[in-house]
């Protein structure tokens, strides 16, 4: 109670809180409950660097620690670098096509005829329905034999796509899916940016004869650049560890064609039991996602501080 | 003023072949579901057909007539899926609510020693790669019975929901002027009294933000359920998928069990949409 009077004197508009000499018990009585929720997953999350120095396998009966003996089998191992490719090629190509479409939709959006009006409210519909019934709604449409998108695309040329069914096209076809999810997410958030930007910013570019390619990379891009960067963020990392729509698609097939590191865990370990490899792959997966999340965050605190500027 | 029609024009084209690309999927996905089978798979593929609500029959257990084709294998309702899903999302909602809402008010309005990296750890579920907690917790689970249980799913399902309500509410707290509950203390009321009477009230439209987001997020979750799930626990996506995986593809049914999944979560995000930008960024992008 002494804690509370005291507070109450603090000047209006200074931070609430104690005198720092004093331990206060109200945040840590309040973040108790989460913290008891957090070892939760933090205890299975140490536990799982933990296997990825043995050789735990479900059909072993004993644990034994061997070192980086994992991590050596798995960057000396094709199957390794064949997933490192399908998870960077599917996160590149899916991030790059997302922000770019989802740049021209949000500009697009950001208009006042009837149609924009419109989409504005429904755009959001890819983005709410599962990734894996969205891939089911895909499969529902690309069916080799009878397929409305191979029928839509018959005049163009394109009469028998393969889609999922072919080692050539399953990884465009997974990214398409991921594009068609995801370019909302992009395109809500840019939307969010570009309606904050002052209209006196471009009446003044007007008057100074600006082009609207002009007027966008001058006044828009840096603007947004914030913007920018979470949607890339978000994005980056989802995308770093896709699974749902890959394994909806084809089970990660045909062969290992769509394998990237978390279907490839998933089958070490569900599949063939190795605990110890699929958590190596893991730990792998969350430092790539680690260290480039640490790399936008940095980036993104700069942009803020150069577009309040 | 030409100039500007005439962009107009152009944009709008531009737009309408975008907006063919994002809700054609949807739109199909409803045609296919009051199909028979032999539309289904009919070519060239039909625009215009006598619908049929035998798929949903199917779906819902209530045991249609397949079109007078007899399927195999793929009588399953659907029903008891939508249960599981509804008992995990909200069980796990309900969690994250009495526990994270607390803890986004302390690191809002309080300053203490790791404040900042009890946050991160927090943001950094969200970044996790899902796997790297789930076998873990796959080898738990069978050994301490929670495997295919509800509080199994709703444990591991705070993965999703804690971070997003945590994040989303204290950037809702942090936008309440202090001001406000400076005075409420001044008045009188101790913080218990300022955080349920004053904070709590006002941080509303982001704690029904969160909520939404985070059902959505976690009626959406599959890897989770794939892995730790079994029949007592199967959830809609989980069930949707095996529809795939009987014998004969039975792209109707198919249709009906993703629209019946989907409908709850569409409502939810139409009605509630102008509250889900802010939260799709954990609060990093502000409208």
């Amino acid at each position: 109670m002494a804690l509370n009077a005291q507070r109450g004197e603090t000047v209006a508009g200074r931070p609430v809180t104690a005198s720092p000499r004093r331990v206060n018990l109200e945040p840590l009585f309040l973040i108790a409950p989460a913290l008891v929720v957090c070892i939760g997953i933090l205890y299975p999350f140490g536990l799982a660097v933990f296997y990825s120095i043995t050789n735990y396998s479900l059909t072993l009966p004993i644990i034994k620690v061997t070192g980086l003996r994992n991590y050596a089998y798995i960057f000396s191992n094709a199957d390794f670098w064949h997933s490192t490719a399908v998870t960077l090629g599917y996160a590149v190509s899916a991030v790059a096509i997302e922000l770019v479409l989802g740049m021209i939709v949000a500009l697009l959006l950001d208009r006042d005829t009837l149609l924009a009006k419109v989409m504005r409210g429904l755009i959001i519909l890819p983005l709410m329905i599962a990734p894996v019934l969205g891939t089911l709604m895909w499969k529902l449409m690309m069916d080799p034999s009878f397929g409305v998108a191979n029928f839509l695309l018959s005049p163009f040329g394109l009469r028998n796509l393969t889609w999922g069914d072919s080692p050539y096209t399953a990884l465009p076809t997974a990214v398409l899916i991921d594009v068609w999810i995801y370019t909302p997410f992009i395109a809500l958030l840019l939307l969010a940016g570009l309606r904050s930007i002052s209209p006196s910013l471009y009446e003044a570019a007007e008057v100074d004869g600006a082009t609207p390619w002009g007027m966008f990379r001058a006044v828009t891009l840096p603007a947004i650049a914030p913007y920018l960067i979470v949607c890339t963020l978000f994005r980056m990392v989802d995308s770093l560890r896709a699974f749902d729509i890959l394994f909806a698609l084809t089970k990660g097939g045909p062969g290992n064609t769509l394998w990237n590191y978390q279907v490839t865990a998933y089958y070490q370990t569900i599949t063939f039991s190795n605990v110890g490899l699929g958590s190596a792959y893991m730990v792998i997966n969350w430092a790539i996602i680690y260290i480039l999340s640490q790399a936008l965050v940095s980036w993104w605190n700069g942009a803020k501080d150069r577009a309040a500027a | 003023m030409k100039a500007k029609t005439r962009r107009n024009i152009l944009g709008d084209a531009l737009l309408a072949v975008l907006s063919f690309f994002f809700l054609f999927p949807i739109y199909w996905a409803v045609l296919m579901a009051f199909k028979t089978q032999a539309d289904t798979t009919a070519w060239p593929p039909k625009f215009f057909f006598t619908p049929t609500l035998d798929n949903f029959r199917v779906v819902l257990g209530l045991g249609g007539e397949s079109s007078g084709e007899v399927i195999a294998g793929a009588s399953t309702s659907i029903i008891p899926a939508l249960g599981h899903s509804l008992v995990i999302s909200l069980g796990a909602l309900l969690v994250s609510l009495v526990v994270g809402i607390p803890a986004a008010y302390a690191l809002a309005r309080y300053k203490f020693a790791s404040r900042e990296s009890i946050a991160f750890t927090f943001l950094s579920f969200r970044f996790a790669p899902e796997l790297l907690v789930i076998i873990p917790l796959f080898v738990i689970f069978r050994n301490i019975r929670l495997y295919d249980t509800y509080v199994g799913m709703i444990w591991i399902y705070q993965l999703i929901t804690l971070p997003l309500v945590v994040w989303i509410v204290r950037g809702y707290f942090e936008d309440i002027p202090l001001e406000i509950e400076e005075a409420a203390k001044v008045d009188g009321c101790n913080w218990w009294g300022t955080f349920r009477h004053v904070a709590l009230p006002l941080a509303a439209p982001g704690i029904a933000a969160a909520l939404l987001l985070a059902f959505i997020y976690a009626w959406n979750n599959f890897i989770f359920v794939l892995i730790l799930g079994g029949e007592h626990t199967q959830t809609v996506t989980l069930a949707a998928l095996n529809f795939l995986s009987s014998e004969q593809q039975v792209y109707g049914q198919m249709a009906a069990a993703v629209l019946i999944s989907i409908l709850p979560v569409l409502a939810l995000a139409l009605y509630g949409q102008r509250y889900l930008v802010r939260g799709l960024s954990l609060g990093a992008v502000k409208e």
